[in-house]
């Protein structure tokens, strides 16, 4: 457990992110109202349902860029809702990584020093943090546009280079919200293989929030959220 | 099976089972009579319906139709299980959602079982597209745009269950 690890263990039953019982509000809007889901180390879940039903307030719970009003949110067999926010702030930098639906690429970076910046903000020297990011553009399909700054990128590219950010250091778990909704349906599809492929092979837990059931396809698992709760309907485990 | 669904609402005439069937599946094609009594026999040989006394009165002899357990249960079993997700079942998903509607079941937990239906077919087409040539995954690409029209559908339905429900028990 690191500096930044969840403060109390307890048996995770493979279980890497657990939620149980969110309830959090905006105001006079219920958000939440009973939100659980879990995700095991590895496992591809996505979180599907309509505009406004709560799913991208799931995610930024379970990432802990939100803390519910009630019940829990476990990370790694430790609670987090109970950490300060600068402790949850070290975590999502050191455990967690992200992309967003506009890839939110800093404009004033190259492709590389994008891709670079969590490495950086860990504090890992400059030489190191780009050569690192480097190695991804083969990967990625990058080759040769490690220079450009977001402006002077594709959409598909944009999001192959936060697709990158969000991978680079190596994080247990990718928090993804509607990476393809950008995108056409062929360039999505090549970010979802991307991401799908790379995330397998590091066992990197992902939670995928998306309305479209093509991206959904990549998952192992989809859950439905519905008026602040979350039904599965993958049959392997019923959370309600 | 959307007439044996119609009968568990009550027991009915040949004649309105016809009618009611018309108004909500018909969709500009009416169902012949002869169809609906050669139905009707046939339900009520396999035991799923029982034919009562013929009723005298103006014009042809009628007989009430009225569904027996084991016409119930094999309306309850038709509306528990998914379809078999492939292109074009926009007639047997709707026909199932109006059916559990009208038979007083839960329409949206049959819409979220054929999701996930839908769903797992959807996964094993890209798992196939991921792994064959151009050929496969053009082939499979076709019936994934085709299931993702479905849960389009799907979607759209569930969330007006409400209105619809009102609208086929008026």
């Amino acid at each position: 457990m690191t500096a930044a690890g969840p403060a109390t263990m307890c048996d995770t039953g493979g279980r890497l992110v657990e939620a149980d019982d969110m309830h959090l509000a905006f105001g006079p809007t219920q958000a939440l109202r009973g939100a659980s889901l879990s995700a095991r180390v590895g496992e591809i879940v996505a979180v599907m349902g309509p505009s406004g039903s709560g799913k991208s307030t799931l995610l930024h719970c379970l990432a802990g860029i939100l803390v519910p009003d009630s019940g829990e949110v476990h990370f790694d067999g430790g609670r987090i809702d109970r950490l300060g926010e600068a402790e949850r702030s070290t975590l999502r930098r050191d455990r967690f990584g992200f992309v967003f639906q506009f890839g939110q690429l800093v404009p004033e970076l190259s492709a590389e020093e994008n891709i670079a910046l969590p490495l950086l903000l860990k504090g890992v020297r400059r030489s190191e943090a780009l050569a690192k990011a480097r190695a991804w553009f083969d990967r990625l399909e990058l080759d040769g546009l490690e220079r450009r700054r977001s402006g002077e990128l594709s959409g598909g590219q944009a999001q192959r280079v936060a697709l990158g950010r969000g991978l680079v250091a190596g994080p247990q778990v990718l928090f993804a919200d509607e990476p393809t909704g950008s995108l056409d349906s062929l360039s999505g599809e090549r970010v979802m293989e991307l991401l799908s492929d790379a995330a397998r092979e590091r066992s990197t837990t992902v939670v995928l929030v998306t309305h479209e059931p093509r991206v959904a396809a990549y998952a192992d698992r989809e859950v439905i959220v519905r008026d602040g709760r979350v039904t599965s309907l993958s049959g392997d485990r019923v959370i309600v | 099976m959307a007439l044996l669904g119609l009968l568990e609402r009550e027991p009915s005439h040949g004649y309105d089972l016809k009618r009611d069937y018309d108004v909500y599946f018909g969709r500009g094609k009416p169902l012949p009579f002869g169809q609906v009594y050669a139905t009707l026999a046939r339900l009520a040989r396999d035991g799923k319906v029982e034919a009562g006394e013929p009723e005298a009165g103006a014009g042809p002899e009628r007989k009430r139709y009225v569904i027996t357990e084991q016409g119930v249960t094999e309306v309850e079993s038709w509306l528990a299980e998914p379809v078999e997700p492939e292109p074009h079942l926009q007639t047997v998903l709707f026909a199932k959602v109006v059916l559990a509607l009208l038979t007083g079941r839960s329409a949206q937990t049959y819409l979220d079982t054929q999701r996930a239906a839908h769903l797992r077919r959807m996964r094993e087409l890209t798992a196939l597209k991921r792994s064959g040539g151009v050929v496969d995954a053009l082939l499979a690409d076709h019936g994934l745009f085709h299931l993702e029209a479905d849960l389009r559908w799907i979607e759209l339905t569930a969330s007006r269950l409400a209105v619809l429900a009102k609208q086929v028990r008026s």
